[in-house]
């Protein structure tokens, strides 16, 4: 089983519902995000493209995070999905710094804190709050091991690309161009 | 990780098999207690769940699969509004204005002591002044409750801002037109259109749910998107076109793509023999406009108006040549809407898959009550002939109606103001605060300490639409349905639903006959018992829906349609506004220019607030805590201006922005525009998260454009330049 997430920056209007529902879903404190959206913008006046892209953990197979966490906090569950055990964090800041997309904080209690997938939704057969909210239903998630999952299904059918593909860290997180 | 117990299927995620049991369910605490609602951050009102923890807490909100609004999915700002249930800053109990020592003061009274006051100077006003003194400017479901108030009272002073400050134009146009309004939500067939035109309408950033998930379904089914706009709007980022309009003329290309669709031949032949009248009128009319004719006048090429005229024509019928919503903008508002709506008709999509449906409608009962009172003077009363065709009272109108200088053939001496913060949704504010100063009674009623209740006499709180009942959602959709709301938690502090308050005045007034049921919940179990349901099955499920009666989303194949206008058809030549004294065929109208230095202000919606109504909300200023002012490259470098830099508006008439805001230096905007969003620059201390957060663009808006025809007020009709300087600032005030 293979996690991994798709967002059609064809569809992604950028109004950061995933944001909200994600902080509302799992209680993250005000002043902190898990995910957040990027816009990019290319061209001269009249001549434009814009890219938007819902952005969270990359849920890397070759997570730089899990790698350095000193205690073992930072591992990867079931599916891939990688996790911080709260109780085993000492807040360090070690994944922090070496994470290339910025994707976790410093939690105000003392441990580090970063998307989870929804791992207790999709626990009960729920998507992510992130995709289950999105007004444009640009969010697509799913098991890759599984052909017939939205987001294998819509990787075959898109053109996709990775962020900082070139950090090596295998990121499972799709953008749909 | 469980993984035993999870299994994915193929399809949509979020309909997996569950493979636990009800003890793990319970565990993984799923089973939290939910209370079904319909949202009230914004006019969408899409239904929902209140999620509670198990301690009862107010957790998040989620959306009901069942509801045609919202399919489940909420926008950021619904998903966001259990921040105005949470809000430190807002209104906890009824303030009556008093004066201590020479100041102005509020003093905290009991719910008694206000009714009773405020019924105390309604009654004086109405004894002194008639009636018809009273006015209520209402927004929002509160508005059942104290319209009906206002009528037992006798008086229809009854304004909603939402028709001359936005749509009013549109329905009115629309109206002429097709003999019907488009509704809200509107009934624009997105998710099957080939062809979605957008005239300044910025769908992705005004959060109008339905719309844009059905955007989103066509895209993916390949829709081209034409995107007229000064400003290069998320909608541009998704278009194959993007025509980027010189601001103000956007009739002028209407007229043009008109002139082509007819002269090509291009429209629906059947469709406007047998439905429209007037198409010779309006063929010799448009002939003339040409793409060349209007090159010079909207800077948009011949090559690009014949290009998308011909998508268009492509499409047609499942063509969509947006309405639009908020369309006050140049005082010709309902003329352009107008074009609109001709060009929508000459292509046949009225009706049609693709274009507009038709409606169905839900059935409820009202409560039987006595007949109002006829009230003795009208709004249009006090200005006889201003504003012909406006089927609604004109929030303008009732204000300047407030001014004795207007020389209004009767005045307004009382205001109830409810869920509209009359400050930053009416331009010229000088104006408003010159008929609050002639009022006798000033009342608001709000959630949160709105710059309209700095004003009032007396402020009386409500609480949330998380903590309430209300009037059963019954909006005319492609299936009738009705959604219910019921409160998820006790209304906090000493705040009351719109319902009582409104029943608690009206029983103060001697009134109370006209609200039969003491509590809303019995009303709303009568209602639903009339109409086979009941409050305890709209608990269950929050949201109702009925199958349509007949098989009539679109025009059948030459089906006989009466259409409610006045000569049963189609109206592309509109006698009833040539007969109201105005231009049958919409016309072009050049505009005043930006002098030099001073660019054209645009505003418009950001997807994560609501007007000026959610600026405080935690969770929402989370997300966008201040607006931002995008100017051009070239309009940077000539100023000296960079991204991120904090400077003030100036108007051209010298008001200048009460707070600085962030320039945003991109190439997304014209070099003869300054854009900004609605709903910042707020001004009173109180809302302590978005004091001084941003400029406001209602401040800078002092020349109004008002439409001659219905009153609506154009308000993008406002010039500024670039204050960089505090002590500038500080000289110029």
């Amino acid at each position: 089983m293979r996690y991994a997430m798709a967002v059609d920056t064809r569809k992604c209007v950028g109004c950061s519902d995933c944001v909200v529902a994600c902080q509302t879903e799992n209680n993250v404190p005000h002043g902190f995000c898990r995910e957040w959206v990027v816009e990019t913008m290319n061209g001269t006046y009249p001549q434009l493209e814009i890219e938007i892209r819902s952005e969270r953990c990359n849920h890397c197979i070759n997570a730089p995070c899990v790698r350095c966490c000193p205690t073992g906090a930072s591992h990867f569950a079931d599916g891939g999905i990688v996790l911080v055990e709260h109780n085993k964090c000492i807040g360090c800041g070690a994944c922090i710094a070496s994470c290339p997309y910025d994707a976790r904080y410093p939690h105000p209690e003392g441990y580090v804190d970063k998307c989870t997938f929804c791992i207790h939704r999709i626990k009960i057969g729920l998507a992510p709050a992130c995709a289950a909210v999105c007004p444009t239903k640009c969010i697509y998630f799913g098991d890759l091991d599984d052909l017939n999952s939205d987001v294998s299904v819509v990787l075959k059918k898109r053109k996709s690309k990775t962020l900082i593909p070139e950090a090596g860290t295998k990121p499972q997180l799709y953008f749909l161009i | 990780m469980g993984i035993g117990v999870l299994a994915i299927t193929k399809g949509t995620f979020g309909a997996t098999k569950l493979l636990f049991s009800p003890d793990e369910a319970k565990k993984l605490k799923v089973d939290l207690k939910r209370t079904p609602t319909y949202c009230e951050v914004c006019f969408w009102k899409c239904a929902g769940w209140v999620y509670k923890t198990s301690e009862g807490k107010i957790w998040k909100i989620i959306g009901n699969d069942e509801d045609q609004h919202s399919n489940g999915r909420f926008c950021p700002r619904g998903t966001g509004g259990v921040g105005m249930y949470y809000d430190e800053d807002r209104l906890k109990t009824p303030l009556i204005r008093v004066e201590e020592r020479g100041k102005q003061v509020f003093r905290e009274v009991s719910w008694d002591e206000a009714l009773n006051y405020v019924a105390a100077k309604m009654k004086d006003i109405s004894s002194k002044h008639g009636a018809e003194s009273m006015a209520l400017f209402t927004h929002g479901s509160g508005s059942t409750y104290f319209t009906n108030l206002l009528k037992a009272f006798g008086s229809s002073n009854i304004a909603e801002p939402s028709y001359a400050q936005c749509r009013g134009p549109r329905d009115e146009a629309f109206l002429a037109t097709f003999g019907e309004e488009v509704y809200s939500p509107e009934t624009t067939d997105i998710r099957d259109t080939k062809c979605l035109v957008l005239i300044g309408s910025h769908i992705g950033e005004n959060m109008h749910n339905g719309q844009i998930q059905e955007m989103s379904d066509a895209i993916d089914k390949g829709v081209t998107i034409i995107t007229v706009d000064p400003r290069f709007s998320t909608a541009a980022g998704k278009s194959k076109y993007w025509l980027p309009i010189k601001p103000s003329t956007d009739i002028a290309l209407l007229l043009a793509w008109i002139h082509e669709i007819i002269y090509n031949d291009y429209y629906d032949k059947n469709y406007v023999e047998k439905y429209c009248n007037g198409f010779d009128k309006l063929k010799e009319h448009v002939l003339d406009f040409t793409p060349e004719w209007a090159y010079g006048i909207t800077t948009i090429s011949p090559d690009k108006i014949r290009k998308t005229a011909k998508e268009m024509a492509n499409a047609s019928p499942a063509v969509l040549i947006h309405p639009g919503r908020h369309v006050t903008w140049y005082g010709d508002d309902t003329q352009r809407v107008r074009a609109i709506a001709i060009l929508n008709a000459l292509l046949g999509s009225w009706g049609r898959r693709g274009g507009f449906y038709r409606p169905a409608s839900y059935v409820v009962p009202s409560a039987k009550t006595p007949k109002y009172p006829e009230p003795k003077k009208a709004w249009t009363d006090a200005f006889p002939g201003k504003y012909p065709i406006a089927s609604s009272p004109v929030s303008n109108a009732l204000i300047d109606a407030s001014i004795p200088e207007n020389k209004p053939a009767y005045l307004i001496k009382g205001w109830i103001v409810n869920a509209t913060n009359l400050i930053s949704s009416i331009p010229d504010q000088a104006n408003t605060l010159k008929a609050i100063q002639n009022l006798d009674l000033l009342v608001a009623v709000d959630t949160m300490p709105m710059e309209i209740t700095g004003w009032a006499d007396v402020v009386l709180p409500e609480c949330t639409y998380l903590e309430r009942y209300d009037m059963l959602r019954i909006s005319p959709h492609r299936k009738p349905a009705i959604a219910l709301r019921m409160p998820a938690a006790e209304p906090k502090s000493n705040t009351r639903s719109g319902y009582n308050i409104a029943r608690g005045l009206a029983v103060k007034l001697g009134l109370e006959n006209y609200f039969p049921f003491e509590k809303q919940e019995e009303l709303l179990d009568w209602q639903l018992k009339q109409s086979g349901s009941s409050l305890e099955e709209m608990q269950r499920i929050g949201v109702k829906t009925k199958e349509r009666e007949a098989d009539d989303l679109y025009f059948a194949e030459n089906e006989n349609v009466a259409f409610s206008t006045d000569s049963g058809k189609i109206e592309l030549y509109s006698k009833y506004i040539e007969q109201a004294g105005f231009d049958p065929l919409p016309k072009y109208t050049v505009h005043e220019e930006p002098s030099e230095g001073y660019y054209r202000l645009i505003y418009g919606r950001t997807p994560q607030h609501t007007f000026g109504r959610t600026s405080n909300n935690p969770n929402l200023t989370d997300l966008m805590h201040e607006n931002t002012a995008w100017v051009n490259p070239k309009v940077s470098k000539a100023w000296g201006l960079v991204t991120g830099q904090y400077i003030w508006l100036k108007n051209q008439d010298g008001v200048i922005s009460n707070f600085k805001i962030k320039v945003r230096v991109t190439e997304r905007i014209r070099w003869d525009s300054v854009y900004m969003v609605h709903g910042f620059g707020h001004g009173q201390k109180q809302m302590k998260r978005c004091f001084g957060k941003g400029a406001s663009d209602t401040q800078l808006i002092t020349k109004v454009l008002t439409d001659p025809l219905m009153g609506g007020t154009g308000m993008r009709s406002n010039f500024v330049t670039f204050v960089t300087e505090k002590s500038e600032k500080e000289v110029a005030s």
